[in-house]
């Protein structure tokens, strides 16, 4: 599987992703926001930072982007498609996501280690997380639905959910399963040396949405 | 302006120095020319307080790439790559607004480093504010790590450490110096020595405007005082994103070799910049204002020149590579103008729409400053006052809770959270987990750590012996995770160098950074210094902020802080000497005084390699420096951050011959705590102290001997969000 990462002005993780990527998968190459090919890639990265400053709003800018336009149509197509942090905003600005990332209960930016619940395998990730617009939020009956549609893909586990979020929520899906984005990095989190190796498992899951 | 004064003193300008302006030009500088001198001759820019002393410092080392007189200092890590480091001060701009004032300091010591090609990989901060139980110093305290929290973590440059001291004489005058570590290819760094007649000089990154104007350098020149809030508009507002685009266009521009040379606009913008360059490729430049890309298109030349607007650079490039230059500018949305020529003239010229409006040689304005002599003389006594917080005869278990709970000794987890210490994969130790930085460099193969220290109260006491302490602190914190010290940087934070306490200060804080640096044979690559650092009270205690880069072949074998297994043996290596002098201790009881005990520099250097070795080896679990708070807090800290409780007893420092009390909270150099195999720990010839284990710190201590739960220990350690958000939290 080859790996495609999105570059915007104001990236920040988009390196971490894609040595991540090159672990996880058989390749991977970034891809500039102005490119309306995707270079033949079987899925996409949309990684942390402060695309475009994140002025106006976080992720407002980045989901007109053509790359963007690109993504879309290979999301619609059943491409893997994973968001990370500003990713993950940028996904839910986009409507490739349902809900919205809000800023921290505290209002601070934080930078841990927190310990997330995939739904279903029940299988436990230690992932930092560093973010300052975290909260997950989106109204109850939306809430119900995806709960009931299998899309909250990980919660924060007791004492973690740090940021306020909803029910919990750490990340979600789209209704087929195939576009992803949380705001834990689990591009932080595939060499032992700084610390985990678990976010390797959420670059595997989404290669089993490719096959 | 007060009617009669003379304009060049308005600007910060002597008698003698405007006549010796006048003598240069061979006529009366006019307005442009006035405000250029009067910036490159602040103390800010020519140093001519302490230009002289600086001249004592080694600089030389067989791993030096770049010392002294460039953006940054560089050292060899191998493999055809360097290491770029250097430290700032931002104070007085932090002071007035400190948002704003740290945000920018962060930026601008980025741009030092990427302006030598190297990519920012870590940022590290040390700050002082007054106590906690003012209001104000928790206003600085809040918005400063706000500020570089924005800013780092917008840009994406790991903040990876840093150190926070809460001191009276910091109240009105806040320390926020900022340190960014650089990784680039040693072939492809670039010096900022203009050269080439005929080249032309391209301004990229953000367009000028009037913010900053006389900013940092007026600002950095002067006395805090009453009308600080009519200073505001003159500090600088930071744009990380801005910031972001700008250094991945440099860095391209760099890496397809574009450009000829290369740097950043700081204090005095333009003008030191342009004056700067010039100066060390021995040439003239010729600047036109109106190519100059505005914010507001009305502002005169003088203004332009002087602008601190943020997220700039300045370039050399050959005239056939413009057009590229300008299209990778493009490409990054950064903006970009020709806005002058490099020139034979050995002249800065002004210009605007070609017509000549300013006009001196290089020499007077960048290298002409007269140097200063000081006029030092030591203080009778202790200068800075007591205040006692904590009583004679409180339980031993009430001190340590009571130093536990200082701000300064405190975990300052609720700051470096606020920091994305994470980002670009190096950390291998995060802040708190060792006691220095560690990044991993997978391609040189091997790893660096980072450490800044500066206990000012220390230094305020005896500012030779201070200084050294602070040398071998970091020394000994980069010991800790197995580092061999590759070169040093530093920010001299004083009081105002023309009264004679403060002249003293530095001079003797110069003195024992060149002993410390020479006895441990670590060239000093580079500097900053801050002065006038004054309030209504007084000035601060004097700061040297020293920051040091060692290397380490592999980071798996790096050791932690914390104590790891119950049953394992807990010791003490180095020449230790406990004294309560200048001590956290005698700060809390209001009997600071003049006067420390000085270091064994040597011995302390034999003990920094034993325990490189042993860190090296993997033979110990567990290695904490014995620092604020003594003994007591440095085996508190190590059961907190192992989550697992100990039993020692310090009786044994009776032989060194340390009290009681000086054993548990003397403090001093040459101490490390460590922890591992009993054998191991023999073997290196520790003295043994006891044993791992447990949920309570149980130190003997004969008739000061005292027992804590973890819990309680761990509870006053963490205090300091509550303190820092005051009653609200």
């Amino acid at each position: 599987m080859i790996w495609g990462v999105l570059q915007f002005p104001g990236s920040c993780d988009e390196r971490d992703a894609l040595h991540a990527c090159e672990l996880a998968g058989d390749g991977a190459r970034l891809v500039w926001h102005e490119s309306r090919d995707l270079d033949g890639v079987d899925g996409i990265v949309v990684p942390g930072g402060f695309s475009y400053g994140d002025y106006l709003r976080a992720g407002a800018i980045a989901r007109f982007s053509p790359a963007m336009e690109a993504v879309a149509e290979a999301a619609a197509g059943g491409a893997p498609v994973l968001g990370i942090c500003n990713g993950f905003q940028v996904l839910c600005e986009a409507g490739l996501l349902p809900g919205a990332l809000l800023r921290n209960a505290e209002l601070r930016f934080r930078c841990h280690q927190v310990e997330l619940i995939e739904e279903g395998s029940g299988e436990r990730l230690s992932i930092p997380a560093k973010h300052g617009e975290g909260r997950y939020y989106a109204p109850d009956e939306m809430l119900d639905e995806l709960e009931r549609n299998g899309q909250v893909a990980y919660r924060y586990t007791e004492g973690h959910n740090s940021n306020g979020s909803v029910r919990d929520i750490a990340g979600v899906t789209n209704d087929r399963g195939n576009v992803l984005g949380l705001m834990p990095h689990p591009e932080h989190a595939v060499d032992p040396l700084t610390g985990s190796t678990d976010g390797l498992r959420v670059f595997q899951r989404m290669s089993g949405v490719a096959a | 302006m007060t009617v009669g004064t003379p304009k060049y003193r308005e600007l910060g300008l002597t008698d003698s120095e405007y006549e010796l302006i006048v003598e240069k030009l061979g006529r009366e500088p006019n307005d442009v020319e006035l405000a250029m001198f009067s910036l490159l001759w602040s103390e800010h820019c020519a140093y001519k307080h302490s230009r002289k002393l600086l001249r004592r410092l080694p600089t030389e080392g067989e791993r030096v790439v770049m010392g002294p007189g460039e953006n940054a200092g560089a050292v060899d890590v191998g493999g055809g790559y360097a290491v770029a480091f250097k430290v700032e001060s931002h104070n007085h701009p932090s002071a007035v607004e400190p948002f704003q004032g740290a945000a920018t300091g962060v930026g601008g010591i980025l741009r030092d480093v990427f302006a030598i090609g190297a990519r920012p990989i870590a940022i590290l901060d040390s700050l002082r504010f007054g106590e906690l139980d003012s209001v104000r110093s928790r206003h600085l305290l809040d918005g400063a790590v706000r500020g570089i929290g924005h800013y780092g973590n917008s840009i994406g440059v790991a903040t990876v450490g840093g150190e926070i001291y809460f001191e009276e004489p910091y109240e009105h005058n806040c320390l926020v110096n900022a340190m960014c570590i650089g990784f680039a290819k040693t072939a492809e760094m670039v010096r900022a020595a203009a050269a080439g007649a005929g080249n032309s000089v391209v301004l990229m990154g953000a367009s000028t405007g009037r913010d900053g104007i006389g900013g940092a350098s007026v600002l950095a020149s002067a006395e805090l005082g009453e009308g600080d809030d009519e200073k505001r508009p003159t500090v600088q507002i930071g744009d990380p994103f801005e910031e972001s685009k700008l250094l991945e266009c440099c860095l391209e521009l760099l890496e397809k070799g574009l450009l000829v040379s290369l740097q950043d606009l700081g204090a005095a913008g333009l003008t030191s910049s342009a004056g700067e360059m010039a100066s060390a490729g021995g040439v003239g430049i010729e600047i036109d204002v109106a190519r100059v890309p505005l914010r507001e298109a009305d502002m005169e030349p003088f203004e332009i020149m002087v602008s601190e607007s943020q997220e700039r650079m300045l370039a050399v490039v050959e005239p056939a590579r413009v057009a590229e230059v300008r299209a990778i500018c493009e490409k990054w949305q950064t903006g970009s103008a020709e806005i002058g020529q490099v020139t034979e003239s050995g002249l800065v010229r002004i210009l605007r729409d070609g017509e000549v409006v300013g006009e001196m040689p290089v020499e007077a304005l960048v290298d002409g400053c007269p140097l200063y002599d000081l006029d030092p003389a030591e203080p009778e006594g202790w200068i800075y006052g007591n205040r006692a917080t904590l009583p004679h005869g409180a339980s031993p278990e009430k001190e340590l809770l009571a130093l536990l709970s200082s701000p300064s000794i405190a975990s300052k987890r609720w700051a470096f959270e606020q920091y994305d210490s994470i980002v670009g994969s190096r950390t291998v130790r995060r802040p708190e987990q060792a006691d220095a930085a560690v990044l991993q460099l997978p391609e040189s193969g091997n790893a660096i750590a980072v450490s800044i220290d500066g206990n000012g109260r220390r230094v305020a006491c005896d500012p030779y012996a201070g200084t050294i302490d602070a040398v071998l602190e970091c020394a000994q914190n980069l010991a800790c995770v197995g580092a061999e010290p590759l070169g040093l940087t530093n920010c001299l934070n004083f009081g105002n160098p023309e009264k004679p306490t403060g002249a003293w200060q530095l001079d003797r804080a110069v003195s024992g950074l060149a002993d410390a640096c020479n006895a441990l044979g670590v060239p000093v690559v580079g500097g900053n210094v801050s002065l006038y650092n004054e309030g209504p009270d007084g000035p601060i205690y004097p700061t040297p902020v020293v920051a040091m880069v060692g290397e380490l072949p592999d980071p798996a074998q790096v050791a932690g802080g914390g104590f790891a297994r119950a049953g394992d043996a807990i010791g003490l290596i180095g020449p230790f000497e406990p004294s309560l002098a200048g001590s956290e201790l005698a700060k809390q009881r209001g009997e600071l005084a003049m006067g420390l005990p000085r270091s064994d520099i040597t011995a302390v250097a034999a003990a920094c390699e034993l325990v490189r070795g042993a860190v090296r080896a993997g033979r110990l679990a567990s290695v904490h420096d014995v620092s604020d708070g003594g003994l007591a807090c440095a085996i508190a800290e190590s059961a907190i951050v192992g989550g697992i409780g100990c039993e020692v007893n310090v009786e044994h420092l009776r032989e060194r011959g340390a009290q009681p009390e000086e054993a548990l909270f003397g403090e001093g150099p040459g101490g490390f705590l460590v922890s591992g195999e009993r054998a191991a720990l023999e073997e290196l010839g520790a003295t043994l102290l006891g044993e791992v284990g447990g949920d309570q710190v149980t130190i003997g201590a004969g008739d000061r001997s005292l027992s804590l739960s973890l819990a309680d220990a761990e509870r006053a350690w963490r205090s300091l969000p509550a303190q820092a958000e005051g009653d609200g939290a």
